[in-house]
This record gives structure tokens, C-alpha cells and sequence, in this order.
């Protein structure tokens, strides 16, 4: 979208077998997390918070996120660090892939039989060589719906 | 100095000495209009600031200098002579600022000469002549000032220029401060990290060097908070004109004091009380001080004084409100408490005059008989309170009757770095602020303190007190809290006192407090994160939102309990606050809780058997202990629950198994008992239940209980009839009476008491209260002893203000006895002594 209007970077990455990706310029860097204190009372979705440099990082379960089976035991997540407004976010997925320059023209709609959870925070799919890989709308993903069910 | 003027001199300064430099330029560029830009922009300010601040000699010369380069600015060529001219022009500006500046006045004399000079100036324009070097432009006269002489300005040396104000004081961007306030916090967590590293490391080489640097970390700490600090009164500058207009408003004479208005404390803290300030010095004013009439009435100077006084005391910054008005009306605020289902009666009876006046901060509340346009909306005082503890501070409350109330605020001077105690709960961990705690308890089974359970509810016994405990680890749903080991924390919320009952604490820290993240805020548990020494993130407790979960969890405790239905549909009812316990039989038996002093539980051991008397040191008196059912034995060891009765400094225990519960029921004896001690059998909550006759205990441990004690099975035939305007009290004083073996009728008016005089039934008794609408108890005295079938009535009234003034009226009116609405044990003996006159009705 900067230089070529007509190409896309996007990283991509991996959670219960399905590609996923983010457009580039998004991504603010991918970090190993180290050290999540988890927080009480913040519901699923929320896997912590962390220190990464000074900065304080909402850690995002990705997985419960999009109603994946939870991560087995022992399967350290990686983390994409994402700026929202003034804060950091980093999303937890099970492993990062390499960075792909997907052409504009070829991102198609949802397909209609696509998960309606996944539907809701994905903002098109390519068709790569035998599989498909989702492309993630980062606003709809932290829209966790938490400020408005604040009363509950 | 006004600090208009300050201000002004600061902001000329600076312009002055930015012009400084270019004016070299001005010389040799004379048609660069930027500069002559800049230099228009500063006398045209100087220009409209000084006829604002009443400096004419200093508007007089701006205007004709601004005058010339309008001129320049339209397209008039710039002439060498023009250049000297506004060059003398701005040393004469600086020559009468300095002066300004070191009087606080402009220096005497004019500036005729360069005024004059400025306005040939300016006509020349329009003459079209390109004069050069004129000869009265080459020698700029300034001997017309007369202090200072021409050549002294630019002569002045730096250093005595060095003191002014001026030098001592810049501009600072608040931006640039919060952006320097967010590294050094950083540059302290960095420290606080370092310092951990060095604590697991002994003999490290950086330990000496790491504490230097500690220091100065602490000092550019607090010299970087000390630039953010603003002196408190500027949050106070509204007041006076405020507290004026209130004045004349209402009626009121009041002088509002300020002291410590020097005090300083972060501007971002000070932003935040500045409302809750100007409402409650509104509020003395409004509610607080009486009207000059009344205050003289009262004895007092009819002007009234509002007190507003600032200091600094450790991190923290106290302001207190006080005014020396009537102070709070505690019986409004009991009875009103109720009427809104703030609390129960059982609660309140409880609860200390102090708290009581609490119930003012409750959402809503308002005891303004009317609304003005000042105060009485019910809108204010719970937002004030909910301000302060926003920012972590704390309202307290203090009132005297007749002599004022005092508020005293607590507020930390910054938000940015707070100490905080950092604890364990659930294998994580959570910092605390230090500014709610009071104290640290360790609690164990062994321990001195234990925790211990009522019912679903923990607390601990602290000091003859009962705290309510919150386990955090459950609050936070950490998992089971097994033990009944652990550390209170006590803690303090406005005039709420708990418990939070954690697993382990660590120590304290100053922190730096990161506001929550967005996802997170709905939590009402946390109100912020912080990164600690070690690297690690935790979650900040919020007290208040404990205290929030605290309420929240006895309530849903008590809807948890169907039985229990809701309490404004009891208390509409003739309701009774009862106590339900087991004693000897399996039987419940209840008393009303009103009766019941305090319900303690002693230590088997400490009880001693005194010629065949059982007795307790409770405090510092021996204490008799009374058993329902004398056949059974008191427990050996372990702790002996009992019901504490107190009267004119005695106290009783009367020993029980267990304590039930407390319900809300209607007391209606359905069938009387033989057995003495039992008043008779109630249906409470479902259950037969057997009602205490606690005046069948009282003389078996004092035989002087009672002054005169009456045959307690005629004492059911006779009637009280209770006249009171308020529920609250009927519901208060209804079972009171009851208890102490009468029937009663409870009306709310003169008038229902007069046909319920009057409808055949006969009273043995009549107990009034003085204050109520239309007919008050003093008019229905002296009707009832003007009437033949009335005027032998025993007539007791109740007033919740007792005066000498009233007794002697009551005296004239013919009352029997005058007792204070709240000396339950007065109203008692009043009635058994006017029982005993009666006895020739019986």
C-alpha cells in the first residue's frame, strides 16, 4: 500500500495449522514474551501483561480470540507487537512465517462458509498453493467488546 | 507583586530579549519585514497589556512606536534615523520595565521628547520626503526620565539584572514537563531494577556506585516534581468571591479564611480537588452556617467563619473545611439513612454518630429540608467523595453538634509514583498503595489474631473492633482460600475499614503507576499496572474497588438467602431487627438486637466460678455470665459465644451456643410463656421461635437492675400508646418497649394519637415525641390535660435535642418525664418508674 498501490506485505503466521496474516505496516515488531503476568478477572482472551523494554504490552490470546483450541502445554507462543492509539498490544500466536508480498487484486471476500468468529475480525482471504490464508483487520481484532460489557 | 504584573514582566522580558538579537540585524536590514514583524508584535502587546494593567506612560510611548512601524509594515521605507529612533524607543521601554519592576510602579517623568520624535516620524510618511540623518535622531534624548540617565541601561551589569524576576522564571511547556515527569519515572524503575540486581548479587562492585546513582535518581525525582508543583492556592482563588456572592444570596455573614494557601502539590492533583473544594466550602456556607439570627441566638458571633487551611504532611497534602456552624444534624441523617434504605436499623443502631454522618457521601443523600439553589439536589457530596479517592485521597469527617463540621482531605501531592506495599495472594503478585493502608495484622490460627466466621462472612476481631475481611485471592477468583492464615491488610476507604486478607508481603516499593491498559479497565479490582524491580508486571489494587466488591459480595450473600426478602418491604411493616440464636435447647430463641449490646465471644478458660457465679474480666470489670437454660454446662475450652447487655456502665453476658442470624421480622408474641425468661413464642422467618424476656436476666446478675422491678406477668395487659412522626423511631422504640414487656400502638400523629385515645381502647401510657408537623408533642401534652379522660395519663415525651428550655416547658405542659430519644435505657427506667404510678389501673 505505500510504494506499489497495487501490492500488499503482509506477516503472516500460523495458529492451529491456519495461515494468518497482517499488513506489514501494522506490525510494530514480533518478540518472543517473556514473563506475562497474568491478570485476574480479565477473561480469557486476555493471556497478561508484560514488560517489553519499559513499555507495559496487553498480551492478546489469540487462540481464544478466535475460538481456537487452547495452545498445548509447553508450546511457547510468539508475540506481534501492535500500536493501538497510545497503547501496546501483542498478539499471541504459535509461530511467525515469513513476511509475503500478496498482490491486491488477488484478495477475495470472505468465503461464506468461513468460521463467523473468524468472519468477524478477517478482512479477506488469499488463495495460496493449496491453502488459505486469512487476512486479519487488527482494529476488529482489539475490539474486544470488554469497554461496552464494562457494566456486566 | 500582582501576578498580573509578574506575569506581564516575565512575558515582556522574554519578547524583549528575543528582540535583542535581531535588533542588530534591524540595523543593518532595515526593510526586513520579519523583523520588523516581531518587533510591531512586542510593542503591540506592551501596548494592550499595559492599558489593561494601568501603566500609561509605557502605553503612551508603545502607541507611538507602534504608530511609526505601521507606517514601516506599509510599505514606508526605513530610514537610519527611524531605526535609531525605535532602538531608543525599546531602551526606554526596558529602562521603565526595570523600574516597573523593582517598584512596582512606573518611574515618574514622560517621554514627550522620543513621543514626539516617533510622531514627526510617522508624518513624514506622508509628506513622501526620504529624510537621512537627522540631526535630533542621532542624539535619541532621554534625559527627560529623570532617574535613570541615558547611558545607564545598556550599562547595567549582568549581574544585578541576574536577580530579577524576570531571569528567575521561564516558560515551560507542560508537555515538556509530563514528558520529563515519564523519564524520570522511568529512570527510577531502571534504578529500582538495578538495585535488584544488585540486592541477589552480595559483594557487587556496582553496589557503591549504584547507590550514588539511587540518590540522584531520588533527587531529580523530586526536583522534577517539585517543577510541576503549583501552590494549592490557586485552586482556592475562586473562593472568596464565591463565598461573597453566597452571602448575599442567603442571607449569611461569613468570612472564609485560607491558610497554607502557599502549600504546594502537583498541578495535575490540583486540577483534580479544585471542584470538590469549591463544593464543600459551598456546602459550609450553604448548610454549615447558620443565619446571623440564629448564630446569636446560639450564642455566637453572628458572623460565621469557614476555615480552609493547608499543609503538607509526608507524601501526603491535608486541607481541611471547617466552618463553626451547627454542624451535621445526626438524627436527620440517621432517620433519613433509613428512609432511603442506606442501611437497616439493626445496621445503624450499630453504628457511631461519625458514621452515621457518612451516610452524607452516599449516593443521592440529601438532608436539605429544602432545595436551594446552593445545595439539597442530592448531587455532590458523593461525587466529592468520589473525586478525592480517585486520586487516591481520602475525606474524613468531624462535627459537633452546635460548633461545625470539619472535612479533612488527604491527597497524595502526585499521582505519577506512589509507595506501594506489595503482596501475595493466589501465587501472585499485587501492589497495594500505601496511602489507604493503616496497618498490617498477621492472622493465624495461633496467633493473637484470628480470623474468624459470622455466618458466610470472615472478619477479625481488632482492637474490640469487627473488621470485615476480603480474601483477595477470592475477590480475584485465584483459586480456594484454604487457610485461615494469612496478613491483613487493613485498609481504608473514605469511612469504610477492611480487611484484604492476602497470602504473603513482601515490602514496599515506590512505584510507578502505568495506566491500565483499555482492555483491562472494566476490572474495578485494579487501577493500574506498574513494573517492579525485577522486570515483572503487576497489577495495582484498587482500594476502592474492593471496597465495592466487598459491598457487592454481602449483598449477594444476603440475596443468596431467599428467606431474607428485601428490606423495604420489611421495614414499610412493623419490623424488627431480631437476633436469632441457639442457647440449651435446639429451639432458636431470638431477642431484639436492638437490646443486645455486643455480641463477643470469650475464651473459655478466662471464665471464672465465683460462689456458684460464673464471671468474665471483660473489660476491666468482672462480668457476670447468665445461662438460659441453667442445667446445662458452659463449654470447657475453646471459645464461648455470648450476648454483651449493657445498662449505666454494668454489662451482663448472657451465654449461647451459637449465634444464628440476624433477621428483619414482624415481633408478634402468638402465644404467651409460662416459663420465666421467655416473653413467649414468635413465628420468625418460618420458625417457632422463643422471644427472650432479657428483663428476667438483668436482676439475676445486678439485683439492683432495676430501681423498681414489676411483677412481669401483669406487664403484658398494659398499653403504651407511641406517638412519633418518624417510622424509623416507632420501628426503633416499638420493640424496645415491647421487649420491656408492654403492649403498644404506634401512631405517627398527634391527631391519630388523640382518636386512638378516644376510640375506647384504653393506654396506660402515653410516650410523645416533641417534633412533628401540624401538632407537635408539647400542643397534645396539653390537649391530653385538658381533656377529663386523659389529664392522669402518664405522658412521656422523647426529643432528640433535650434543653433545659424544653424540659421546663415540658414541665409546664405537664409531661411526666422528658427523656432523650436515644437513651434507651432512660426511656426504660422512665416508663417501668411511670409503670409503677399506674399501678392502680392494672
Amino acid at each position: 500500500m505505500n510504494d506499489s498501490p497495487d501490492f500488499t506485505e503482509y506477516v503472516t503466521f500460523t495458529m492451529a495449522g491456519q495461515i494468518f496474516g497482517l499488513p506489514i505496516e501494522r506490525v510494530q515488531e514480533v518478540f518472543r514474551p517473556a514473563r506475562i503476568t497474568r491478570v485476574p478477572l480479565a477473561g480469557a482472551q486476555i493471556a497478561g501483561v508484560l514488560n517489553l523494554r519499559g513499555r507495559i504490552v496487553t498480551a492478546i490470546d489469540m487462540r481464544s480470540r478466535l475460538d481456537l483450541q487452547a495452545r498445548d502445554e509447553g508450546q511457547a507462543p510468539m508475540a506481534i507487537g501492535i500500536e493501538l492509539g497510545t497503547e501496546s498490544f501483542g498478539l499471541l500466536v504459535d509461530a511467525l512465517g515469513e513476511v509475503l508480498k500478496l498482490l491486491d487484486g488477488e484478495r477475495e471476500p470472505n468465503p461464506v462458509n468461513l468460521d463467523r468468529k473468524l468472519a468477524r475480525v478477517s478482512a479477506g482471504v488469499y488463495r495460496l498453493d493449496g491453502q488459505l490464508l486469512v487476512v486479519l483487520d487488527v482494529n476488529r481484532v482489539l475490539d474486544l467488546g470488554l469497554e461496552t460489557a464494562a457494566a456486566a | 507583586m500582582d501576578d498580573l504584573l509578574r506575569e506581564f514582566l516575565t512575558e515582556t522580558n522574554e519578547s524583549l530579549e528575543r528582540v535583542d538579537a535581531e535588533l542588530v540585524r534591524f540595523e543593518r536590514e532595515p526593510n526586513n519585514s520579519q523583523i520588523l514583524g516581531n518587533i510591531f508584535r512586542l510593542v503591540h502587546t506592551i501596548k494592550g497589556t499595559c492599558g489593561f494593567l494601568g501603566l500609561p506612560r509605557l502605553e503612551a510611548l508603545a502607541h507611538a512606536a507602534e504608530t511609526l512601524m505601521g507606517k514601516f509594515r506599509d510599505g514606508m521605507s526605513v530610514t537610519a534615523e527611524a531605526v535609531t529612533l525605535i532602538l531608543s524607543t525599546i531602551d526606554r521601554i526596558k529602562l521603565i520595565l526595570d523600574e516597573i519592576e523593582n517598584r512596582e510602579a512606573e518611574p515618574e517623568g514622560g517621554d514627550a521628547d522620543l513621543i514626539d520624535s516617533l510622531a514627526r516620524a510617522s508624518q513624514q510618511s506622508d509628506g513622501g520626503t526620504k529624510p537621512v540623518a537627522r540631526p535630533e535622531a542621532e542624539t535619541p534624548e532621554l534625559h527627560e526620565a529623570p532617574e535613570p540617565a541615558e547611558s545607564q541601561p545598556p550599562e547595567r551589569p549582568d549581574d544585578e539584572r541576574g536577580d530579577r524576576i524576570a531571569n528567575h522564571s521561564i516558560r515551560v511547556n507542560v508537555t515538556t514537563l509530563d514528558y520529563l515527569m515519564t523519564t524520570v519515572s522511568e529512570l527510577v524503575l531502571t534504578r529500582n531494577q538495578l538495585l535488584e540486581i544488585v540486592r541477589r548479587h552480595e559483594d557487587s562492585d556496582f553496589k557503591v556506585p549504584l547507590q550514588r546513582l539511587s540518590n540522584v535518581t531520588a533527587e531529580l525525582q523530586e526536583g522534577v516534581m517539585k517543577t510541576r508543583m503549583q501552590p494549592i492556592g490557586n485552586a482556592w482563588q475562586k473562593l472568596p468571591r464565591i463565598v461573597r456572592d453566597l452571602c448575599a444570596e442567603l442571607g449569611k455573614d461569613i468570612e472564609l479564611k485560607m491558610h497554607g494557601a502557599e502549600t504546594e502539590l502537583d498541578r495535575q492533583v490540583l486540577e483534580l480537588v479544585k471542584d470538590p473544594l469549591t463544593h464543600l466550602v459551598r456546602n459550609c456556607a450553604d448548610h454549615g452556617i447558620e443565619s446571623p439570627a440564629e448564630r446569636v441566638a446560639a450564642g455566637k458571633p453572628a458572623k460565621g467563619t469557614i476555615r480552609l487551611a493547608a499543609c503538607h504532611q509526608g507524601g501526603h497534602i491535608i486541607i481541611e473545611i471547617a466552618d463553626d456552624g451547627r454542624g451535621l444534624d445526626v438524627a436527620r441523617i440517621r432517620a433519613k439513612a433509613i428512609e432511603q434504605g442506606l442501611a437497616g436499623e439493626a445496621e445503624i443502631t450499630a453504628k457511631s454518630d461519625i458514621e452515621i454522618c457518612n451516610f452524607i457521601f452516599a449516593p443521592g443523600f440529601s438532608t436539605a429540608a429544602q432545595v436551594t439553589n446552593i445545595s439539597g439536589r442530592g448531587v455532590g457530596m458523593d461525587v466529592v467523595r468520589n473525586n478525592i479517592e480517585q486520586i487516591g485521597g481520602t475525606v474524613d469527617l468531624q462535627s459537633v453538634a452546635g460548633a461545625g463540621t470539619k472535612f479533612t482531605i488527604k491527597i497524595p501531592l502526585t499521582l505519577a509514583i506512589v509507595s506501594a506495599l506489595i503482596v501475595e495472594a493466589g501465587g501472585e503478585r499485587f501492589a497495594v498503595p500505601q496511602l489507604s493502608v493503616l496497618e498490617l495484622v498477621r492472622a493465624g490460627r495461633a496467633g493473637e489474631h484470628r480470623i474468624e466466621r459470622i455466618k458466610d462472612t470472615r472478619v477479625l476481631r481488632l482492637r474490640n473492633k469487627l473488621l470485615p475481611l476480603i480474601h483477595l485471592r477470592d475477590v480475584l477468583r485465584l483459586g480456594e482460600t484454604d487457610a485461615e492464615d494469612g496478613f491483613v491488610v487493613v485498609t481504608q476507604v473514605g469511612s469504610q475499614i477492611f480487611g484484604i486478607v492476602v497470602d504473603g508481603v513482601f515490602h514496599t516499593e515506590e512505584i510507578v503507576i502505568k495506566p491500565m491498559s483499555s482492555k483491562l479497565r472494566h476490572i474495578a479490582a485494579f487501577s493500574g499496572t506498574t513494573i517492579l524491580g525485577d522486570g515483572s508486571v503487576i497489577m495495582i489494587v484498587d482500594p476502592n474497588g474492593i471496597a465495592q466488591m466487598l459491598g457487592r459480595a454481602a449483598q449477594t450473600a444476603r440475596d443468596g438467602r431467599p428467606e431474607l426478602d428485601n428490606r423495604e418491604e420489611a421495614s414499610a411493616d412493623d419490623t424488627v431487627s431480631l437476633l436469632v440464636f441457639r442457647a440449651g435447647s435446639h429451639q432458636p430463641k431470638a431477642v431484639p438486637l436492638s437490646l443486645v449490646t455486643r455480641l463477643e465471644e470469650i475464651d473459655c478458660r478466662k471464665i471464672e466460678v465465683s460462689d456458684g457465679r460464673h464471671l468474665v474480666q471483660y473489660r476491666d470489670q468482672l462480668m457476670p455470665l447468665l445461662r438460659i437454660d441453667t442445667q446445662s454446662d458452659l463449654k470447657r475450652d475453646g471459645a464461648q459465644p455470648i450476648l454483651v447487655f449493657s445498662d449505666h456502665g454494668r454489662s451482663m453476658g448472657l451465654v449461647v451456643d451459637e449465634i444464628v442470624d440476624i433477621v428483619e421480622d414482624q415481633l408478634k408474641i402468638e402465644v404467651e410463656s409460662e416459663r420465666p425468661g421467655v416473653l413467649g413464642y414468635a413465628v420468625i422467618k418460618g420458625n417457632a421461635t422463643e422471644i427472650l424476656d432479657v428483663g428476667h436476666f438483668l436482676p439475676q446478675a445486678f439485683s439492683d437492675w432495676f430501681r423498681r422491678r414489676d411483677a412481669s406477668t401483669d406487664r403484658l395487659t398494659r398499653t403504651v400508646l407511641l406517638v412519633d412522626d418518624s417510622p424509623f423511631f416507632r420501628d426503633m422504640l416499638a420493640p424496645l418497649i415491647k421487649a420491656a414487656g408492654y403492649q403498644v400502638v404506634a401512631v405517627g400523629s398527634a391527631a391519630d394519637a388523640l382518636s386512638a385515645l378516644n376510640s375506647g381502647k384504653r393506654f396506660d401510657l402515653v410516650i410523645t415525641d416533641i417534633e412533628m408537623p401540624d401538632m407537635d408533642g408539647f400542643a397534645l401534652g396539653e390537649k391530653l390535660r385538658s381533656m377529663p379522660s386523659t389529664a392522669e395519663l402518664p405522658v412521656i415525651a422523647i426529643s432528640a435535642m433535650v434543653s433545659t428550655a424544653a424540659i421546663e416547658r415540658g414541665r409546664a405542659v405537664g409531661f411526666d418525664d422528658f427523656v432523650a430519644k436515644f437513651d434507651r435505657a432512660g426511656l426504660i427506667a422512665a416508663i417501668k418508674e411511670q409503670g409503677a404510678d399506674i399501678e392502680w389501673a392494672a
